[in-house]
């Protein structure tokens, strides 16, 4: 088992998946000679050469509108967007086309386009390069939104993404790239839409994705040192929503907290409480705490930003609140 | 152009007519449902168009699109049982009038959102160079998506990356009810490929021997040199859609090109030329007739489709 970076991890994945299969070439702002803003696609352009590894002009309608075109002739296309901010550009393509072209036409297109996005704020980028709007996406029917917390599950999931033949959107959180984790040399495949423990525990149930996931296994080592136990889910796909095992916790623990980045109102932790409501009323011992993002547009400030991000205290803060 | 050809032609372009005619009707009944935006008076280009076309290469058109379904050899059937909903139609019922397609005759649809699917296009022929095919992709667009983001971002890709696509911009006029004066800062929409250097022509597109011979010249470029604009100046004889009550526009207006209408030039044409006579023309719309009244019959007997269309198309692969 190897210890590998996050940014290595998704490297890995393209690179592999390439190699396997023609269809699969890669599109996006950067993404050939600069080797990618965040060096995710270093040396692909030199191994899998310009065809493969296509440079496109700074418009995002057309990356992912020709991603989609491309996808529904048979190609694989990977397109990358350098931040999830600019998938507001591309937001038609995204949810009218990429997510709707197959059901619209009667099921005789299919869509096997993988949208690689950078999500998260906490690099000091300003209030319009620090989002986490992973959850709007997760919105639409037709879309699949997956979003890593873990090197493991990256290489694993987007190796199954690019596999598959239903659209797409891979989330990778800026912050997360230099994360390490355990890889294992062989092949690495990972179910979309089921959701994982990465810790088990008996005390409280912790649901998270992506960077709250580092987040929130941090909060449940120094509750460990107190020897409160929490089990911490990785919901790692967003649509289609696996439920079974925050449900199963929930039903062990009775208490639970859901962290994410992105911003409280209709967010993931108003669905999937919603969802515990729903599924195990009886079960509940206390009001269920959602751990979020203060609701402003993210400062460039440091320390604001700082304030603004939901931190491990704010995750250890709500697991004392349910217990 | 063969006698029979020009004759299979006629047949296509009044079947067009016909179909859309009886749609209007059917509108009118409450049996077709959304939006219904007709076609007629600008049947000679998707006809002329579509005729110079190999069968590898791709289709890809707006909203208004059942005359580019017709052509791309979709039958009437297909066409009318969608516009009524049915399983049996070419999407199953699940795009109505604007969503029409059909993969396996290389109609890549119909869509709904102006301009959106000229970077589709861009895609379907990135995906014909990257496999090494000699394939073109013909996208169609109205003169209204020519002032809209995508067209810019689609025509200058396509160019940059030297894509294989026939862009058709067809000039009816109007976006909706706004005239193209009033909303694009040059008329002559042909003038928006200079700015990417990209060759383009310029088409009467009430002419049906005129657009395909501007088609077969314009195919060649694309297969030899990428991306070329045609521009096909027209005319919609009806409202934008059904619901349109026309203030923009007076009568006279529509009077004076109506006296244009394509399928009248292309009739004059052929006997010009003696390739038919009146009879032969008039015994193809007879059939036309029968044809679309089969198709009305078939549509309305059709079933709808079920709930397994409803839930079973949103993914391919299954989850878990």
């Amino acid at each position: 088992m190897a210890i590998i970076t996050m940014r290595e991890a998704i490297s890995q994945a393209l690179w592999e998946e390439m190699e396997r299969d023609e269809r699969v070439f890669i599109l996006g702002e950067e993404v050939g000679v600069w080797g990618g803003t965040y060096a995710v696609t270093k040396g692909f352009f030199d191994r899998f050469g310009a065809e493969r590894v296509r440079d496109t002009p700074i418009a995002e309608g057309v990356i992912i509108g020709a991603a989609n075109g491309a996808a529904m002739a048979g190609l694989k296309p990977v397109a990358e967007l350098m931040t999830i901010n600019f998938a507001f550009m591309a937001m038609d393509q995204i949810v009218n086309h990429s997510a709707k072209l197959r059901a619209m036409f009667g099921g005789q297109f299919t869509v096997p386009i993988v949208i690689r996005a950078v999500s998260g704020g906490g690099r000091q980028l300003g209030a319009t390069h620090s989002q986490t709007p992973d959850v709007i996406f997760a919105h639409f029917p037709g879309l699949k939104v997956i979003a890593p917390g873990t090197p493991h599950d990256a290489k694993g999931l987007l190796k199954a993404a690019i596999r598959g033949q239903d659209p797409v959107l891979f989330i990778e959180h800026a912050t997360l790239y230099q994360t390490r984790g355990e890889v294992p040399e062989e092949e690495v495949l990972e179910p979309i839409g089921v959701s994982k423990v990465q810790r088990p525990g008996r005390d409280v149930t912790i649901v998270s994705y992506s960077k709250m996931l580092q987040v929130s296994l941090q909060a449940a080592e120094r509750l460990a040192q107190e020897g409160i136990e929490a089990e911490v889910i990785d919901l790692r796909t967003l649509r289609p929503l696996d439920m079974e095992p925050v449900i199963e916790s929930f039903k062990r623990t009775n208490r639970a907290v859901i962290a994410e980045e992105g911003w409280r109102s209709y967010g993931i932790g108003a669905e999937v409480s919603a969802r515990i409501y729903e599924a195990a009323l009886d079960y509940v011992d206390a009001p269920i705490q959602r751990v979020a993002q203060k609701e402003v547009p993210l400062p460039y400030n440091r320390e604001l930003e700082q304030m603004a991000l939901p931190q491990v205290e704010d995750v250890i803060q709500a697991v004392r609140e349910v217990l | 152009m063969e006698p029979k050809e020009l004759l299979r032609l006629y047949h296509e372009m009044v079947l067009v007519r016909r179909v859309e005619e009886r749609a209007a009707e059917l509108y009118q009944q409450g049996k077709i449902g959304g939006f219904l935006h007709l076609y007629i008076g600008q049947e000679a280009i998707g006809t002329g168009l579509i005729s110079a076309r190999r069968p590898e290469d791709r289709v890809i058109t707006a909203y208004r699109d059942h005359g580019i379904a017709i052509s791309c050899g979709m039958s009437a059937k297909a066409v009318m049982a969608e516009l009524l909903g049915k399983v049996t139609g070419c999407s199953k019922g699940m795009g109505g009038s604007m969503h029409l397609a059909d993969v396996n005759l290389n109609f890549w649809g119909g869509h709904a959102i102006v301009g959106a699917h000229l970077p589709l296009a861009s895609g379907l022929a990135l995906a014909d160079k990257y496999r090494g095919s000699d394939a073109a992709t013909i996208c169609l667009f109205g003169d209204g998506a020519t002032n809209i983001g995508y067209f810019h971002e689609a025509l200058n890709l396509s160019k940059v990356w030297s894509l294989p696509v026939l862009w058709v911009c067809e000039n009816n006029q109007y976006g909706m009810g706004t005239a193209v004066e009033r909303a694009s800062a040059v008329s002559e929409i042909r003038q928006k490929a200079e700015g990417y250097g990209m060759p383009n022509a310029r088409v009467d597109g009430m002419d049906v021997l005129a657009v395909r011979q501007a088609a077969d010249e314009a195919l060649a470029r694309v297969r030899s040199g990428g991306p070329f604009l045609l521009e096909a100046i027209t005319y919609r004889f009806r409202g934008h859609s059904m619901g349109d009550p026309e203030r923009y526009r007076g009568s006279d207006e529509v009077r004076r090109w109506q006296e244009d209408d394509p399928i009248g030039i292309f009739r004059r044409a052929i006997l010009e030329r003696g390739a038919h006579d009146e009879a032969a023309l008039d015994a193809e719309e007879r059939a036309v007739d029968q044809e679309v009244q089969e198709a009305v019959a078939f549509a309305e007997q059709s079933p709808n489709p079920g709930p397994e269309l409803l839930f079973g198309t949103e993914f391919v692969d299954g989850v878990r």
